[in-house]
């Protein structure tokens, strides 16, 4: 039965995940706050702190507005960590993607079951950003397709798979990288870094600061700190995944990649002021379009 | 052939039988028992030719052939009763065109040519018997309790004009059946004009001035539609030689230049049908009927018709390059327009309306591409829309009644106030929009189908109203996820025929998603593999068991996982004291009572009907007149 074997390998790659991605993105949280510090001229928390406060949370009683919220988070969670296992496993990236879609689907309804007039703003604008990077998602899953079509030695065609990037000669890039730039561009939406941190924020000159989380508190509040640390490990992914051929160590130069594109990420939040909404819609749709000319370029080759 | 013969003639006797019997209970339990009846012959009839080749009866009738001109007549009569009566010329104008036409190919050409095989079965007429027989005969079950409330809130003089309604539904699904069944095309005409009018009968029902009006916008558009039809069939009987629908396919992919007149005309017809930009209107006008009504024409019945002939035809427009652009154009264009103008409404119906456009879009847009692949698609994007569709409108249906209001906005703390029909309206919703449901599994299989045909414009256009099409959701699913204090449960009168119904829909829904391989499997991949001869390249299995999995996850997460938490309950954040937190009022800082308000977003200025509405209609009419006009002239790209 080999469509059991792909299922165990997924959910064991889901729980691998769910126990790394959280370290990882621990850390990389830690020097996301040394950095912003050190461009700030402070000298900033140690490289633990993110963990140190979440275990703090942790600690906390457990109050609520409501009896459902903690079960949405919840939800949000294991789905974030499915996708990462589906990524990290090699699978479908289409698959991958909706399933992280729908683990902010149970977040923003998280946000929205709170009823606080704070939370609805914030669930509405994380819902507007949804919207505003989705098309750009779609466009890097199909991205990757047809430049997997054109490398590999397939008759035209080719694989959605992750793990086909390692059966290639040449790495995506080389084919798609104005749908790489524009992944960038909205990476910085989803990571929640100004000017696109509509729904919540770190920054606390912010009108709106937290927005989604305003009424989550406790281990509730913990959990979705979790879920964000996984989700930055997912989305750093796919920004390697570009780089990634038939070699052992072009996993290193991704990995690199990634690290530098997250310094960017870093330094764009503190550069930037907070858009409107309506800009935040319009640039990211525009960068969408141009990411179609790209791949409609990859389809007349 | 037996049951062939019970799903098209069982329904007219139980209609017969709801206008002659006028006492309410005799009514419901005649219903009840028709439902059931019909239900279990789609059933029998799934059982016995699931996954087999399509099989052809031989039936051939100059009595049936006579009776369905006659039909068609006394349908044109009708029409041309209620235009006298309201004054309106044009709807008599088409309808006379309409039966001049009919007759002048009834007794030129059609009456020479006999099809021997009157009747037939395949996979997708079996899943279209299923979706009418089930979701179909659940909507009337449904309408029993819906009518007696809708009856209770009309004035005590007014007449009780229930079983005309009642016999209508029933009408409609034998209607239905009689074009999924019927392999001799001028039957299958006849039983189109027949669901155009039932529908003309049911918009109108409440004789409301508006009512009126957006039942002659129906039948006007669908009348156009219909001449589409029989023009198609007036070139088929003179340039093809055949009325047989199982020859002209076949000849068809012979030889693509002799139908493409035929199939640009019969894809107009099925894109009036299916509502699709410039036609969206009269599907919106729907939505002033009884809910029931609106249920029926949007997810089993009516609307499904247009695009189960757009499907059939899917392999021809593989051969047509012109039709071909045409349906994908049309489809497309509908598709992401009408998710854009979703976003603006706060009437839930309207955007039930809205979506339901979007989705039909959709599914045109998979049949004009006509790849194995696409065709996958666009049967499963018909089968979940149809169930999840019905599921949404039976729950806001009882949720007007219920709460006195179809708007969104008052939706707030359903989730209390509804216990359950709140978890099955999300349920329904996020089947409609997010994965791991059967809608967008068939979502992501036609962007696979766009993506192997190079169909880049496609890819875009399915990326952003993707996009928006989680927007208008979303934020409805917000509003209904909202939990305050302890209002009062208003859902404990709910009729039971209402309850049925909503379970039936809802189980079947999460049957459907989490059966999809084995119904992939099953029922849709015979039909691509008997049409195509190979299936192309599929959404692999083991993703589409991850993705049941999830369903399963998610529904326990809905129905038991919520409201299980012991955390201590505190109040909600209001800046200020907080007083009512059900209300949301809190002490401001003049020690006085501020409510805090919040609606949700509809960003009219980007997305409002009258800036988006007119580019659909001039781009879509611009489209389809150059297609019709290449294709007189004798201009086929082949």
């Amino acid at each position: 039965m080999e469509f059991f074997e792909g299922l165990i390998i997924t959910i064991a790659a889901s729980v691998v995940f769910a126990i790394i991605a959280p370290v990882v993105g621990c850390l990389l949280a830690g020097v996301d706050r040394v950095i912003s510090a050190r461009m700030q001229g402070r000298v900033g928390p140690p490289l633990l702190q993110p963990y140190y406060d979440v275990r703090k949370l942790m600690g906390k009683e457990k109050v609520s507005v409501n009896t459902v919220q903690g079960a949405y988070v919840v939800c949000a969670f294991i789905f974030a960590c499915l996708a990462g296992g589906i990524f990290f496993s090699g699978g479908n990236l289409l698959m991958c993607v909706f399933v992280i879609t729908l683990s902010s689907l149970f977040l923003i309804m998280a946000a929205w079951s709170s009823r606080s007039p704070y939370s609805e703003v914030g669930a509405s604008r994380e819902t507007l950003q949804v919207m505003s990077y989705e098309p750009m998602v779609l466009i890097f899953a199909v991205a990757f397709y047809m430049a997997t079509a054109l490398i590999l030695p397939l008759d035209g065609l080719g694989s959605f798979n992750v793990s086909s990037a390692f059966m290639l000669n040449v790495p995506v890039i080389t084919y798609v990288w104005p749908v790489f730039i524009g992944l960038l561009f909205i990476l910085t939406i989803k990571l929640r870094k100004s000017p696109f941190d509509l729904s919540m924020s770190h920054h606390a000159h912010q009108e709106i600061v937290r927005g989604i989380t305003t009424e989550m508190s406790g281990p509730t509040l913990a959990l979705v700190e979790i879920l964000h640390w996984c989700e930055n490990v997912l989305f750093l992914g796919w920004v390697g995944v570009f780089f990634i051929w038939g070699t052992w160590w072009s996993v290193l130069i991704a990995i690199a990649v990634a690290l530098v594109v997250y310094f960017i990420e870093i330094l764009i939040d503190n550069n930037f002021a907070r858009v409107k909404w309506q800009f935040m819609l319009k640039s990211a749709w525009v960068v969408a379009l141009i990411g179609g000319v790209n791949i409609a370029v990859l389809a007349y080759m | 052939m037996q049951i062939i013969g019970f799903l098209i003639i069982f329904p007219l006797i139980a209609a017969l039988a709801l206008l002659l019997i006028r006492q309410n209970t005799a009514r419901n339990v005649i219903v009840y028992i028709s439902g059931a009846a019909i239900a279990c012959g789609s059933i029998v009839l799934a059982a016995t030719y699931m996954g087999a080749q399509a099989v052809y009866f031989e039936f051939a009738s100059e009595i049936v052939d006579y009776l369905c001109t006659a039909v068609s007549c006394i349908c044109v009569v009708i029409i041309v009763a209620f235009a006298v009566k309201y004054k309106n010329v044009f709807a008599a104008i088409l309808a006379l065109i309409q039966m001049v036409v009919v007759l002048y190919v009834e007794f030129s050409f059609a009456s020479q040519m006999e099809v021997e095989f009157g009747l037939y079965v395949d996979s997708l007429s079996v899943i279209m018997s299923l979706i009418i027989g089930i979701i179909g005969s659940g909507i009337c079950v449904y309408a029993i309790g819906y009518m007696e409330d809708f009856q209770a809130h009309e004035p005590e003089t007014a007449k009780d004009r229930r079983p005309t309604f009642f016999a209508i539904m029933f009408i409609f699904l034998s209607a239905m059946f009689a074009i999924v069944l019927s392999n001799n095309m001028s039957w299958m005409f006849t039983a189109w004009e027949v669901t155009t009018l039932c529908s003309f009968l049911l918009i109108g029902y409440t004789k409301t001035e508006e009512a009126i009006r957006n039942a002659f916008r129906q039948i006007i558009m669908n009348l156009a539609g219909g001449i589409g039809f029989i023009v198609a069939l007036w070139f088929c009987a003179a340039q093809v030689g055949t009325l047989s629908f199982a020859d002209f396919l076949s000849i068809g992919i012979n030889n693509p230049q002799i139908v493409a007149i035929p199939i640009t005309f019969l894809a107009f017809a099925g894109i009036t049908k299916a509502a699709q930009m410039p036609f969206q209107t009269w599907l919106l006008g729907a939505m002033v009927a009884p809910t029931p009504t609106s249920a029926l024409l949007h997810s089993s019945t009516m609307v499904k018709a247009g695009v189960f002939l757009l499907v059939k035809l899917a392999p021809l427009f593989l051969l047509n390059p012109i039709a071909s652009v045409m349906v994908m154009l049309v489809g497309g264009v509908t598709f992401l327009l009408c998710s854009f103008m979703a976003i603006s409404q706060s009437n839930a119906k309207r955007v039930l309306a809205y979506s339901t456009i979007a989705n039909l879009g959709l599914i045109t847009m998979c049949a004009g591409v006509g790849t194995p692949e696409a065709v996958w698609a666009a049967i499963f994007l018909i089968v979940f829309h149809a169930i999840a569709k019905s599921l949404l409108f039976l729950c806001v249906g009882t949720a007007e009644h219920h709460i006195g209001s179809r708007d969104i906005e008052d939706m707030d703390l359903l989730f209390e106030r509804m216990p359950r029909l709140a978890r099955l309206m999300m349920l329904g919703i996020m089947c409609m929009f997010i994965a791991p449901f059967g809608m967008l599994v068939a979502k992501w299989a036609a962007l696979v189908s766009f993506v192997n045909m190079d169909q880049v414009a496609l890819i875009l256009i399915l990326a952003f109203g993707s996009a928006a099409t989680f927007m208008f959701w979303a934020k409805w699913l917000g509003k209904l996820a909202g939990v305050a204090g302890q209002p009062k449960n208003v859902e404990l009168d709910v009729h039971v025929s209402e309850w049925i119904a909503i379970m039936l829909m809802a189980i079947l829904l999460v049957f459907a998603c989490v059966a999809l391989p084995v119904i992939s499997a099953y029922m849709v991949e015979p039909y691509v593999v008997e049409v195509y001869g190979f299936l192309g390249q599929d959404i692999s299995f083991d993703n589409l068991f991850i993705a049941s999995i999830c369903v399963v996850v998610v529904v326990i997460a809905l129905f038991a996982g919520l409201g299980r938490s012991k955390a201590r309950q505190v109040d909600i954040y209001l800046a200020g004291v907080s007083k009512d937190n059900e209300k949301r009022e809190f002490q401001n800082s003049l020690s006085g009572q501020t409510v805090a308000t919040a609606r949700n977003w509809y960003m009219n200025d980007i997305f409002g009907e009258a800036r988006i509405a007119p580019v659909g209609v001039i781009f879509n009419s611009v489209i389809m007149c150059c297609a019709i006009v290449l294709a007189l002239v004798g201009i086929t790209l082949i």
